[in-house]
Formats: C-alpha cells, structure tokens, sequence
C-alpha cells in the first residue's frame, strides 16, 4: 500500500507503515536524530527529529506516514530552531569536552551539531559533577557525556540470557546510565566495540580503544552523518 | 585593578614618539583590529598568526593592532573587530573583556574556551576549594618543606568560583568554535566582514575540536 503525502511542499509516494524519518531519507531530506537506528524499534527519546506534521511538533521517528500528510523539515524556520535548540540543550546539559574526547570524529552529537549548525549553546553550560564508572573489565562509562537516549539499554543485551546490560536509575535529575559489570565482562570484544559504536556520544568507552583515526580521517570527517544519513550503502 | 605598587609605569604610558603624518594617516584610513587573550592556552591566538600569507590580501584594509602578530600590549583607540581567545576565569579576565567590549563594534568569541569554557572549564565540577588544596596544599609536586599557603594578594586576580564563557560577562556578537578553530576558518570570517558580507561559519568549516 501506498499513501501520498509532502515533505517541505515535495510530492511523496510513500510505503504504509514507514516511519517519517525514513521516508525523508530515501527522498533527500535529512532528518537528524540521536537515538533512531533505522531497522530497530524507534525509541522516541532525544527529540531531535521533531518535524511539523499538519502543523504539529512531532517526533519523525515515532511516526509512521499515512495519507495527505503535510510535512514540514526545512521549511518552517520554528521547528528548524526548535530542533537546534533540542541540540543545544543536550550540550549544555552534560559536560561535552569535545577536545579531550576519546569520541570526537566519531560522535553522533558533535556532528549532528555541525549539521544544526550550532556555534554555541543558547542555554547556560551546567557543568554538573557525574561519576565515572570503571568496574567492568572492558568498558568505561563517562556518564558526563551521556544523553539518555537508551539505544544501550535496549540494543545490547547479554548474548546468552538476553538480559539489559545497561540500565538507567534514579529519576530526574539523578537519573544516571548503569553498567552491570558482570555480564558486560561476559560480552566479546566485538560485542563491546559495537555498543561504543552504537553510543551516539562518548559514554561507552571500549577501554582498548583510544584516539584511533587521525583528524581529518575521523567517521564523519570521511563522510559527514547527513551524507551517512541520505546513502543507502551506510544506512 | 588596585596597584599597590604606586611607582608602576606601564608600557603603554611611556612617552613615544609621534608617527610620521603620512602613515597616520594611512592607517586611520583603515579597518583597525585586534585580538585579546584570556584564560586559555593561546593556541587560537597561533591559529590567527595561522592566516599566514592570506593576510598580506586584507593589509591595505586593515590595521591590526593588539594581537599575536604585533607586539602592542594594549589597543591604542577604539577597534572595528575584536577577537577573543579563553574563557574567564579571574577578576583580570572581567576587567580586561569588559574594557575591549567597550572598545570594539564587534567582538568574536575565537574557540572552545571562550565559547563554553574550554579546557580550564573542567574545573567546574570540582569545588574551588578543593582545586586551591590540590595545587597548593596537597600538591604532589610542593617543595618538602616550603610553606604551604594558598597565594593572595592585592596584586594577584581574584580567582572566580567557576569558568564562565565569554557570553556570559559582555555581550557577544559571534562565535567561532574549535579547540583551536584553523586559520582558515579566522581569515574567511575576518574577510567576510571586512568585505561587508554577513558572518557565516559552514557545516563544512565548524568545527568543536
């Protein structure tokens, strides 16, 4: 089955069931997103993908297209500054230390703020004191960096009892990213690589992995999250 | 700032010799600039002195005046474009940013430490307190058995509680991150306003790190 709808005014034939971000994507309209991994479940979490639908704020993630809907990504100067916004906040909330980060060149936040085009944060930087946590064997959490967007807690599970190994407690503002230490030395290495490759920022630090590629042949330096973004072959 | 030292006589209050009219005149026909450093590690004040060549292009339209590439201490009459590099962290810091805000049209927050603080900002979540006993008390580079004393003193800048970004004492007009930000980036933003066109930093030129 097939809907029509519009992005930005373009005419769109569409598959039922798609979700928004996906169908901007095959048709040339980046929509950016931190927590969306295109194939899994939406998690509707970090917000960034919020587009005008017939007028309306909403998370492209979270929904899935249906017919004569009227999509605004890039047209409507509000929800371009809404989403840069959404950007921003998530700077100033955590400590981002981009020059003394193990993640920069390879990290979803940073490139997606290039792609926002954010110089700096219209939001006071907080600067709130976080633990880190280094009990497992392989893996650091630098919970300043950390945006809740949960791809952890419901990617990466324990490959033989599928248990969570992330986990996030507490509430509001204690609320915090846990790591059970015992079956995340249970994970293999390459299990371990693929959860700090799917951390959109630098919380998850693989602790064999340092500052590996050299500036200028960083993930996005290479080839930019927007480029990624709209190429079938990285999807 | 209160000197106790009365005797003091700063550099740029020594006399001097008047310029030659012609050059005078020359140079206050141009677009006079400067840069200013903070609480930072002068690395984007390197990265202006990175403009290399590309300057010699602007120099029949500019005249810069403070900055890495001069050696004048203070800004002699009132700037066009101000660059700043670093964060602030002192009373000195306030009081030099407040004065070159007055005296600059436009000022430009030049790198990660006067964007947000920077690197010296990661002393926000430790207690101040607890920074002074680490550098001073408990140090464990101190000399065995100097005296230890967390410095003070009328002459010495007040340190503040935390880094603040630039934004957050004077207005700021734009900002250019990157820890530094390259040359390039300063010479197409000095270029664009000294042509008159807006400023405009590129997906593709922005840079955090």
């Amino acid at each position: 089955m097939s809907v029509k709808i519009t992005i930005d005014g373009q005419q769109i034939n569409a598959r039922t069931g798609d979700n928004i971000i996906d169908v901007a994507a095959k048709n040339g309209v980046y929509i950016p997103s931190l927590c969306y991994v295109k194939g899994k479940p939406c998690l509707g979490t970090c917000r960034i993908c919020s587009v005008k639908v017939d007028g309306r704020v909403m998370a492209a993630c979270t929904i899935p297209v249906s017919e004569g809907m009227e999509i605004e990504v890039n047209d409507d100067a509000e929800i371009v500054d809404m989403r840069k916004a959404l950007v921003e906040l998530l700077f100033s909330e955590g400590n981002h230390n981009c020059p003394s980060c193990e993640k920069s060149g390879r990290c979803e936040l940073q490139a997606t703020g290039y792609e926002v085009g954010m110089m700096v944060s219209r939001f006071p930087y907080r600067f709130t004191p976080h633990v880190v946590d280094h009990a497992s064997k392989t893996i650091f959490l630098q919970r300043d960096r950390c945006i809740f967007c949960q791809r952890c807690v419901d990617m990466v599970r324990d490959e033989r009892t599928g248990k969570k190994i992330f986990s996030i407690k507490g509430r509001g503002t204690n609320s915090r990213i846990e790591i059970d230490a015992e079956l995340a030395n249970e994970m293999t290495p390459q299990q371990v690589r693929q959860a700090s490759d799917l951390c959109p920022v630098g919380c998850i630090i693989d602790k064999t992995q340092g500052y590996d590629d050299p500036i200028g042949k960083r993930k996005f330096e290479v080839k930019s999250i927007k480029e990624r973004a709209l190429d079938k072959e990285h999807r | 700032m209160s000197h106790t030292n009365k005797n003091k006589i700063l550099s740029h209050e020594l006399p001097t010799t008047p310029l030659d009219p012609e050059i005078k005149a020359a140079r206050e026909a141009k677009i006079p600039i400067a840069m200013i450093g903070l609480c930072g590690c002068w690395g984007c004040t390197l990265s202006f002195l990175d403009m290399d060549e590309r300057i010699l292009g602007l120099l029949d339209k500019v005249n810069i005046t403070r900055s890495s590439l001069t050696d004048v201490k203070r800004i002699p009459y009132r700037c066009a474009i101000g660059f700043v590099e670093g964060g602030i962290a002192n009373s000195e810091n306030i009081e030099t940013l407040e004065e070159f805000r007055e005296n600059c049209d436009i000022l430009i927050s030049v790198g990660a430490c006067a964007v947000w603080g920077g690197v010296p900002a990661m002393r926000n979540v430790v207690p101040l307190e607890e920074c002074f006993k680490e550098a001073y008390i408990d140090s464990p580079t101190a000399v065995e058995g100097a005296k230890k004393i967390i410095p003070f003193h009328d002459d010495i800048p007040v340190i503040t509680t935390k880094v603040m970004p630039l934004h957050e004492v004077v207005k700021i007009d734009y900002f250019i991150p990157g820890c530094p930000p390259d040359g390039d980036v300063i010479i197409k933003v000095l270029d664009d306003l000294v042509n008159g066109r807006e400023f405009d930093l590129p997906t593709s030129m922005n840079r955090y790190d």
